[in-house]
C-alpha cells in the first residue's frame, strides 16, 4: 500500500449478489471519515449471474479515475478472485467470502454463515463483507452503523445485527486515517444532472429507458421533493416531442438517452431549431456503433451530436467531465437553452453517468434559474419577431389577447408557413444571427478548464470521462491539460488563451478515429498525437503516461 | 403584411387547398365549432393547435389559434406535451390518415391507451394527396396510386377499431361534407374529458374522388347506448374501410369517462 492515503479498492460478485450496493456503501463509509471518492462500476447487461464489480478510489486528494493496481480485493464470489488477483499490489490483501470460496492468501470470512446465523436474507451477505472489510482496516463500528442507517430504507436492525456479528469475528489488521470532514458528498454524474436540472427550474423530464442515460429518470422520478415530473412516453420519438410540445407550453423540459435514442430524436432536434423550441437533450455516449455494448463506454458520438438534424440551426454542445461539472452546466445548459430558444445537447457518457465522485456541496449555490427574453406585452405579438440579436421575445398560449404560432415549416414572423425567398431569407438569417449572438455568449462563458502546469510547452486535450484520468497524468507528467467543456459553438478565444506557448498537443478519447483531434483541427489547432483507448473501458492515467513517454 | 384580426378566425394566410376540397368543408366545421365554444365561455387564448405534415396541416395557418405546426406523423406527441404542461388549455390536434394510420400509428394508440385529454381529427382521404398521390394505411386494396400503378397489394386498417381496442374513450366518425353534422362532433369531442377521437371521411377530389361512393353509403347513426362496448364495436365494425356496398355509419360511437393521463400524472 501507498503512503499517500490513496487506496484502491475492489470488491465483486455475480449480478444480484449486490456489490455494487457495497462497493457504494464503502464509498460512503470512507466519504463519512474525510475522504475523496471515485467509485468505477463495471456490470453486464444481465439481470442474474455473470461478473459485476465496482472499484472504489478513496484518497486524501481529489481523485477522478480509477488506478490499475488493486490495494484490496473483496470477492463475494470465485470469479472476482480469480479475474483480479493478478491486479493486487504487492503488499495488497484479499478478503473473501470463505463460504463460497478458499484462499491461501488473505481474510476469509464466513458472510454467508453470518447471515443464516442471524436470520437475514442472502443478499445482506454483501453488508457482512462491507463490515468486514471496515473492521479489517481499523474503521470503528459507530461509523459504519451511522452509514448503513442512514442508507437503508428497510431491514436496518437485521444489517446492523448482521454487521456487528462480523466485527466481532474479524480482526483489526491495521488503522487507516481519518480526516477533517469538509461539505462534501457523492453523487453519480447522472445524479449531479438531475440535481443541476431541476436547481435551473426544470419541470418536465421525458424520457424512454436506455442505458446509460436511465438513472436520471429514475432519480428523479423518485425525488417528488425535487418538483419535476417524470414521463415516460411510448418511444424516443415521441420523448422529443412531447417535450417540444411542453416547452412550448411554457415549461422548462429536458429528455435523455443515448446514441441510439438520440439517433432517434434527431429530426425532432432539427424542429427545435426551426420552431425555436429550447430543450435540453441529455446524450450519455455508450460503446457503439449501433447495440455495442450496452454497459461499457465510448467517447463516440461527438461528432453526431455537433452535426446531428438536417439543415442550419443553432445549438450548444456541451460535454462535462465529473459530477460537480455535471451539475453546473446541467443548469446552466437549461439556462441557456431558454436565454436562446434553441436545443442543448449535455453530452456525457457511461463512466461520467455512473460512476460516484465526490462533489462539494458548495457548487449546489451556483446553479438559478435565469430570466428568460420574454414579450413586453406592447403591440402586436410576433412569436419569430425580426431583432437585431436574432432572439425573438417568448410568448406561451393560453396568454390573453395573443397568439401564439410555432411552425416547423418555414415562416413569417407571426408563425405562418411561407415560402417566400425574402421570407426564407430573413429568417434563415435571424436565426443565423442568433447562432452569433450564442458564440458571443460561449466567449464569456467558462467553456474551457486549465489544469496542471500553466507554462508547460505539452498540452493534453481531452474530455468527458476522459477528462480525470488525463489530469492525473498531467499532473504526474508536470505537463497541461486543457478540456473543452462547451464544444458547440466552438470556444475560440478560451482555446486560444489556453493553448498560449504550447507546442506539442495532444487529443486523449476514447474511441477509435479522434473525433475530438477532428473537432480541434477543423477549429484550426495543429493536433500532434492522438491516445486513444476503445475497449470500452476508460483510461487508467498510467496508460496516458506510458504513451506521452513514449510519444514525447 | 396584413395585420392579423384577432378577433376572428380568419388569418391572413393565402389558402392553397384544391379548389372545392373537402378541407374547406373541416375547415368551416372547425370554425363554427370553436366559434359556439368561444361563446360558450372558453377564452379563444385558451384554444392550441397542432398538426402534422401533408394538406391537412395547412389548416393552422389558416386558423387565428394558437398552434404549433408539428413533424410528419408527431402531432398528438407534440399536443400531449401540449396539454401536461398546461392542462387549462384544448389541444386540437389535426392530423391526416398517412400522417398518424402511417407514419405516427404507435403514438395514436399510446395515447388513445393513455387516455390523454386531447382531440384528434383525421382529415381521411384515404392516400398521402401531397406527395401526389401513394397508398396509405387506409386506401382500399387496389388502390392505384404514383406507386403502385398495378393497385395496392395491402389491405386497409379500421381507424375507429383500432382507437376503440387502444382505449380511446370517445370515438366518432364525420364527413367532411356534412359540415353541421361534423361542426356537432367536433363540440362535443373538445368538451369531452379524455382521448376524442374523429375520423373525418374527406373525398380527395384530385386523386381520389369517392364523393359519391361516400353518399350512396353513409348514414347518419340512430341513437345508440354510447357506453356499450358491443354496440360500438357492432356499429365500428359496420364498415371495413373496403370496397363494397356495406354503409357507412357516421356520428358518435362511443363515449365513456376514464381518469385522464393529465389527471394521474399529476395526481401521482
Amino acid at each position: 500500500m501507498e503512503k499517500t492515503n490513496d487506496f484502491s479498492i475492489l470488491i465483486g460478485g455475480e449480478a444480484g449478489q449486490g456489490s455494487r450496493w457495497a462497493g457504494n456503501l464503502i464509498a460512503k463509509i470512507f466519504n463519512f471519515l474525510g475522504y475523496k471518492i471515485y467509485v468505477y462500476e463495471d456490470y453486464q447487461s444481465l439481470i442474474r449471474g455473470g461478473h459485476n464489480f465496482s472499484q472504489i478510489r478513496v484518497a486524501e486528494k481529489k481523485v477522478e479515475a480509477r488506478k490499475e493496481k488493486v490495494d484490496f480485493l473483496l470477492a463475494l464470489d470465485k470469479k472476482t478472485l480469480s479475474l483480479h488477483q493478478k491486479r493486487l499490489t504487492k503488499k495488497g490483501m484479499i478478503v473473501f467470502n470463505s463460504n463460497r470460496l478458499n484462499s491461501k492468501e488473505g481474510v476469509g470470512i464466513p458472510i454467508e454463515k453470518i447471515v443464516q446465523e442471524m436470520g437475514g436474507l442472502p443478499i445482506m451477505a454483501n453488508t457482512a463483507l462491507v463490515a468486514g472489510f471496515s473492521k479489517i482496516v481499523g474503521i470503528d463500528f459507530e461509523v459504519v452503523k451511522e452509514v448503513l442507517t442512514r442508507e437503508l430504507k428497510k431491514g436496518i436492525d437485521l444489517n446492523l445485527k448482521i454487521a456487528e456479528k462480523t466485527f466481532q469475528e474479524t480482526k483489526t489488521y491495521f488503522k487507516i486515517k481519518k480526516f477533517k470532514k469538509s461539505k462534501t458528498t457523492i453523487l453519480t454524474g447522472n445524479e449531479a444532472v438531475a440535481l443541476g436540472l431541476a436547481k435551473a427550474g426544470l419541470k418536465f423530464y421525458f424520457s424512454y429507458p436506455m442505458t446509460p442515460a436511465t438513472s436520471i429518470m429514475n432519480f428523479l422520478a423518485q425525488r417528488d421533493d425535487l418538483g419535476v415530473k417524470v414521463v415516460q412516453p411510448e418511444n424516443e420519438i415521441s420523448v422529443i416531442n412531447m417535450a417540444l410540445g411542453s416547452a412550448y407550453a411554457g415549461k422548462k423540459t429536458a429528455v435523455g438517452s443515448s446514441g441510439g435514442g438520440f439517433a432517434l430524436m434527431v429530426e425532432a432536434l432539427s424542429l427545435a431549431g426551426q420552431s425555436e423550441t429550447p430543450i435540453l437533450i441529455v446524450e450519455s455516449q455508450r460503446a457503439g456503433p449501433s447495440t455495442g455494448m450496452p454497459t461499457y463506454n465510448l467517447q463516440s458520438d461527438l461528432l453526431f451530436v455537433l452535426s446531428a438534424g438536417h439543415g442550419d440551426f443553432p445549438r450548444f454542445v456541451i460535454a462535462p467531465g465529473d459530477s460537480e461539472q455535471c451539475f453546473f452546466y446541467a443548469g446552466l445548459g437549461l439556462n441557456l437553452a431558454w436565454k436562446y430558444q434553441t436545443p442543448v445537447i449535455l453530452l456525457l457518457d457511461k463512466d461520467l453517468s455512473e460512476n460516484t465522485f465526490s462533489v462539494n456541496e458548495e457548487i449546489f449555490e451556483r446553479v438559478k434559474p435565469e430570466e428568460i427574453v420574454s414579450w413586453n406585452k406592447k403591440g402586436d405579438y410576433k412569436r419569430y419577431q425580426i431583432t437585431k440579436n436574432g432572439i425573438s421575445p417568448l410568448a406561451f398560449p393560453g396568454e390573453k389577447g395573443i397568439i401564439v404560432k410555432a411552425n416547423s415549416y418555414e415562416h413569417d414572423e407571426f408563425g405562418i408557413s411561407s415560402d417566400l425567398e425574402e421570407v426564407a431569407q430573413k429568417m434563415q438569417e435571424k436565426r443565423f444571427r442568433k447562432y452569433q449572438t450564442i458564440e458571443r455568449e460561449v466567449a464569456k462563458l467558462p467553456a474551457v478548464q486549465v489544469y496542471g502546469r500553466k507554462n508547460s510547452k505539452i498540452a493534453l486535450v481531452s474530455f468527458g470521462i476522459s477528462k480525470g484520468a488525463s489530469l492525473e497524468a498531467a499532473e504526474n507528467l508536470g505537463i497541461k491539460l486543457i478540456q473543452p467543456v462547451i464544444l458547440e459553438p466552438f470556444p475560440k478565444r478560451q482555446m486560444n488563451l489556453a493553448l498560449r506557448g504550447v507546442k506539442k498537443i495532444f487529443s486523449v478519447e476514447m474511441n477509435t478515429s479522434g473525433q475530438l483531434a477532428k473537432l480541434l483541427t477543423q477549429n484550426g489547432i495543429r493536433v500532434d498525437g492522438k491516445i486513444l483507448k476503445y475497449t470500452g473501458r476508460p483510461f487508467f492515467p498510467s496508460e496516458i503516461e506510458r504513451k506521452i513517454k513514449k510519444m514525447v | 403584411m396584413k395585420k392579423n384580426n384577432l378577433s376572428n378566425l380568419e388569418t391572413y394566410c393565402k389558402n392553397t387547398w384544391c379548389p372545392g376540397c373537402p378541407n374547406f368543408g373541416i375547415l368551416e366545421a372547425t370554425k363554427r365549432a370553436i366559434s359556439e365554444l368561444i361563446e360558450k365561455g372558453i377564452a379563444k387564448e385558451n384554444f392550441v393547435l397542432t398538426c402534422g405534415i401533408g394538406c391537412h396541416g395547412k389548416i393552422v395557418d389558416y386558423l387565428n389559434l394558437n398552434s404549433f405546426y408539428s413533424l410528419h406523423g408527431r402531432s398528438l406527441c407534440t399536443a400531449q406535451g401540449i396539454k401536461l404542461a398546461n392542462q387549462n388549455l384544448k389541444v386540437i390536434a389535426f392530423v391526416g390518415d398517412g400522417d398518424i394510420y402511417n407514419e405516427g400509428i404507435s403514438h395514436l394508440i399510446h395515447a388513445a391507451k393513455r387516455n390523454s385529454d386531447i382531440t384528434v381529427l383525421v382529415h381521411d382521404n384515404r392516400n398521402f394527396a401531397l406527395t401526389v398521390s401513394q397508398f396509405t394505411a387506409t386506401s382500399p386494396k387496389g388502390f392505384k396510386g404514383s406507386s403502385t400503378p398495378k393497385g395496392s397489394v395491402e389491405e386497409p386498417i379500421n381507424p375507429l377499431e383500432l382507437v376503440f381496442t387502444s382505449g380511446g374513450t370517445f370515438i366518432a366518425r364525420g364527413y367532411a361534407l356534412k359540415i353541421e353534422h361534423l361542426k356537432e362532433l367536433i363540440i362535443k369531442a373538445i368538451e369531452h374529458k379524455g382521448f376524442s377521437f374523429i375520423e373525418v371521411l374527406q373525398p380527395c377530389i384530385t386523386f381520389f374522388d369517392n364523393r359519391k361512393f361516400y353518399e350512396e353509403r353513409i348514414y347518419e347513426l340512430p341513437e345508440i347506448n354510447l357506453t356499450s362496448q358491443k354496440e360500438a364495436l357492432e356499429k365500428i365494425r359496420e364498415w371495413d374501410y373496403k370496397n363494397g356496398d356495406k354503409n357507412i355509419p357516421i356520428g358518435l360511437f362511443y363515449k365513456v369517462e376514464k381518469p385522464t393521463f393529465e389527471e394521474l400524472i399529476f395526481s401521482s
